[in-house]
């Protein structure tokens, strides 16, 4: 069992500020279901930038809750430029702690409140290639990320690295990346700042749910009525990941109805780039 | 902590009354080496032996053919061992993706001193399909080790099948029983296998004793070398309170086996088509056809396992789930990955598993809350579709 302290602990029971905000001005998203945690974060900016309202939904552990939870009692009356100087140190602090396998919760609020300000200021969610390179592949964390949660946290070792980001914690495939920039921050180098982004992708958050919906509302009704089923795995990046069931399951053509009517119609309603691949 | 409802008996149960006061003696009066010449300590010895019988007539064994472990994993890294080093020169082992980490290790450590290791995936339901098994076994294949039945999802494996199939080709098997002891009917009589692991605890007898079958002939290594304890198969002093308590664990087992198939099992039924009838989009993980009678693995959409189990912590209430966050992993259960259970549900996967000290009114009382929990983290989570 882990041991969340009591600020924790009332944070997850009783989450303060929890739920939509229909009115909200700028919302800032991070995670995805896949991943195990996500976090939608709503807020209301007045006219003078100050944050006057904040609000979240999360899916994720009772330290991710209250990771959220915090972060909204931290930002509520802040202007955005003094909310913009919050990172994940303080919200673990404002919690008394975070065990140190789950600071990847307060980061994640980090992470959700600068996307937040980016959206409040017209600026589209960073895509990851936008974001720097794909390190680890399993959790999509990319060296801008590392790099940063180096800096602002002073880690020294590999597992610290996953604690804070996730990165490295699955397959484990880019350790060897990750040593070879930890390295690279104790010598300090140089990193290139991030470029300017132009296009407006979507979240991880929406596309998930776009692809449910169209899978749901769509495709399924199709495959049910010749007897057939369809189960959605998981997304990694563009490859739509699905599981036929049913009729499909035994079914010769089934490799064509994956192409021409599961990946067909993602493409189509959601990105033309995505790949289907059977489980 | 008061009013606790018990529903996690696949990672432990309590020790049993009668096993506690069977044991006692052993501690005290009873305190003797069963090696020792004088009568003292030699009269541990019959003890021994009886819950020795105690034990293999539970499993339709003989009494030499039970070896005494410290637990489960001892009793299948010993199983493992002792096959490879028996047959030098066989350099496959086959067992599959939702063993328990005490084969798993086992695979990765054969794997990393050059063996061929082959893991056999399950279907949607957590069952293997026998063909692929069949056309796994090699002639150099030292051992084939599978579950009896699972601890996530409680899916029991069709052993008599494996059993048979694996014996006509005449290679070793070594089945990890220790969540089936004292839950499935097992005869070892008539299921030709080699090997087989019993866990203490698992069936209400103490942590820190387990049991290895041997089938007799089986050509065997031992694992701790010292004294002659165990006819020179496991060096160490006999642990005699706990041998004690295993074998009245075993006995009482015997006799509750019914009771654990139909008054476990009914209860088991009403807590899972309650929480299926109120919590929507809810699934069940695993093959109800075939399963432990004592187990359910739920999974609710759209909401994250570690949180679903503080709050039933909160009403005293304990499970386990299958979700990354409990276990310190980033990832899913292997298990559930491995069924290809969806992301949607995988997080959200909680594991009830009863015992015969289970009530009526304890299932009602989870039925009551556990509705109200979900729906509560489902207003927080962003993927809610309710």
């Amino acid at each position: 069992m882990w041991e969340y302290t009591d600020i924790v602990q009332d944070h997850f029971l009783n989450p303060r500020n929890a739920g939509d905000m229909p009115d909200a001005n700028a919302i800032g998203e991070v995670g995805s279901l896949a991943c195990g945690d996500a976090l939608k974060l709503f807020l209301k900016i007045s006219d003078k930038d100050v944050i006057e309202k904040a609000s979240f939904q999360t899916f994720g552990c009772a330290s991710a809750i209250a990771s959220s939870s915090a972060l909204t009692e931290l930002i509520i009356g802040k202007s955005v430029e003094e909310a913009s100087k919050i990172t994940n140190k303080e919200i673990a602090a404002f919690l008394g702690g975070l065990p140190k396998e789950k600071m990847h919760c307060s980061v994640m609020g980090e992470e959700a409140l600068a996307a937040a300000i980016r959206n409040h200021k017209g600026l589209p969610p960073l895509a990851h290639e936008e974001e720097g390179k794909l390190i680890c592949k399993c959790f999509g964390i990319t060296d801008k990320q590392i790099q940063k949660a180096i800096r602002e946290n002073g880690l020294q070792t590999l597992e610290e690295i996953t604690n804070f980001t996730k990165a490295g914690g699955a397959c484990g495939a880019c350790l060897d990346d990750i040593a070879e920039i930890l390295e690279a921050e104790k010598g300090n180098k140089n990193i290139t700042e991030i470029r300017p982004v132009t296009k407006r992708p979507m979240s991880n958050i929406q596309r998930m749910q776009k692809i449910i919906q169209v899978l749901e509302e769509d495709i399924r009704p199709r495959l049910t009525q010749d007897g057939g089923d369809i189960e959605l795995i998981d997304v990694e990046g563009n490859n739509v990941i699905v599981s036929l069931r049913g009729a499909c399951s035994s079914c010769r053509s089934s490799a064509l109805t994956l192409k021409n009517v599961v990946e067909a119609t993602l493409r189509e309603q959601v990105d033309a780039n995505i790949q289907v691949l059977e489980a | 902590m008061s009013n606790i409802i018990y529903l996690d008996n696949n990672a432990t149960t309590c020790c049993a009354p009668e096993v506690v006061e069977a044991m006692l003696p052993f501690f005290s009066q009873l305190y003797g080496n069963a090696s020792s010449m004088h009568t003292f300590g030699g009269q541990v010895g019959k003890h021994i032996s009886n819950a020795r019988e105690q034990i293999a007539s539970l499993i339709g064994a003989l009494p030499d053919e039970i070896l005494f472990t410290s637990c489960g994993t001892e009793s299948d890294n010993t199983a493992v061992l002792s096959a490879i080093e028996t047959q030098p020169e066989k350099k496959h082992f086959i067992t599959t993706r939702v063993e328990h980490s005490a084969m798993l290790a086992m695979g990765d450590f054969l794997d990393k001193k050059g063996y061929d290791v082959t893991y056999l995936p399950v279907d949607s339901k957590g069952q293997l399909n026998l063909e692929e098994l069949k056309a796994a076994i090699r002639p150099d294949t030292a051992l084939v080790s599978i579950m009896y039945a699972n601890n996530e999802t409680g899916t029991v494996f069709p052993i008599q099948e494996i059993a048979e199939i694996v014996k006509a080709k005449d290679v070793l098997l070594h089945v990890d029983a220790v969540q089936a002891v004292g839950k499935e009917i097992i005869d070892l009589q008539k299921l030709p296998i080699d090997f087989l692991a019993i866990s203490g605890h698992k069936l209400h007898a103490p942590k820190g004793i387990g049991v290895l079958y041997i089938r007799r002939g089986t050509r065997f290594r031992p694992f701790l070398r010292g004294g002659h304890q165990e006819r020179g198969r496991r060096a160490g002093t006999e642990n005699t309170p706990y041998i004690i308590g295993l074998g009245k664990a075993c006995d009482l087992a015997a006799q509750n086996l019914t009771a654990e198939r139909t008054q476990v099992a009914h209860l088991r039924d009403i807590l899972e088509k309650g929480l299926l009838d109120t919590i929507p989009h809810s699934i069940i993980n695993g093959d109800q056809q075939h399963r432990l009678p004592n187990t359910t693995s739920i999974a609710f959409e759209a909401v994250e396992g570690e949180a679903i189990l503080l709050m039933l912590n909160k009403f005293g209430i304990c499970a386990s789930s299958g979700s990354a966050c409990t276990s310190g992993s980033l990832e899913p259960s292997h298990v559930l990955r491995a069924m290809g259970v969806p992301f949607t549900y995988a997080h959200g996967s909680i594991r009830f598993s009863l015992s015969r000290y289970s009530t009526e009114d304890e299932i009602k009382k989870v039925l009551e809350v556990t509705p109200e929990i979900i729906r509560d983290l489902r207003k927080i989570s962003p993927f809610s579709r309710i």
